[in-house]
């Protein structure tokens, strides 16, 4: 899987990309960022307070209980400042 | 019809192009963002703007999508920039056209407000003390929560 961190989610991980086999007890996106807070004190940093960041798969908003498929491209990145 | 590029828009040749023969456009509104050269009391030296190739047009798309559905817009035209700006520099375009003002008027206004809360752009800016992640604004999220409500439920003034 896929998946691409955006903003000061990429310059805290560190890189902007990962390719992340899931486990199969994880489901969901809540399931998958505990798989990444436990690759390391960057992410465990980076995603440490959920209420910032924002989640999408496939380009589209979801929620943290959004079921995943190995194919996914998964996306997390700060609350938008565009415009 | 949306786009995103890193070159700079000439929002008059914008403007005209997308109403050039239309003779069923009674008006055009237009919202022009440009860069600032303050961020509270902190001088602005430069403005990278991240995004998200791919959602950002399908974001994009959507909302625009969404502003026809709910006013009979002729026409609409929403052009987004990445890459580095300074300041002075055009940011975005935004430009409704509708048989009558209120729709034009509305529509870019929803479109503004929206694209600011859903699509995927993030502001770097570069400050004499370094660089910064600009925060999400409050005012950004009350500004597109008004247009939660589904248009026909809002009052409409006489056209």
């Amino acid at each position: 899987m896929k998946v691409l961190y955006f903003a000061w989610l990429r310059t805290r991980v560190g890189h902007a990309e990962d390719a992340i086999d899931l486990p199969k007890n994880v489901t969901d996106v809540r399931g998958l960022i505990e798989v990444l807070r436990a690759k390391g004190p960057n992410y465990a940093t980076a995603l440490k307070d959920l209420n910032t960041v924002r989640v999408a798969v496939n380009h589209d908003y979801v929620k943290l209980d959004h079921s995943l498929k190995p194919t996914d491209e998964v996306a997390l990145f700060p609350p938008v400042t565009g415009g | 019809m949306i786009r995103v590029q890193r070159e700079d828009f000439d929002p008059g040749a914008e403007i005209a192009a997308l109403t050039r023969g239309r003779a069923d456009i009674g008006g055009v509104v237009s919202f022009t963002g440009i860069v600032r050269d303050l961020a509270g009391d902190r001088k602005i030296g430069a403005m990278t703007l991240e995004h998200y190739p791919g959602m950002t047009e399908k974001q994009l798309a959507e909302i625009d999508a969404e502003a026809n559905r709910r006013w009979p817009l002729a026409a609409s035209l929403v052009v987004h920039r990445y890459g580095k700006l300074l300041p002075g520099d055009r940011i975005v375009l935004v430009v409704t056209a509708s048989p009558h003002r209120d729709a034009a008027f509305d529509a870019c206004r929803f479109l503004i407000d929206w694209l600011k809360t859903r699509a995927p752009f993030w502001k770097l800016e570069e400050t004499e003390a370094g660089a910064d992640w600009v925060k999400a604004q409050a005012d950004d999220n009350a500004a597109a929560a008004r247009w939660e409500k589904p248009a026909s439920k809002r009052p409409r003034a006489a056209e």
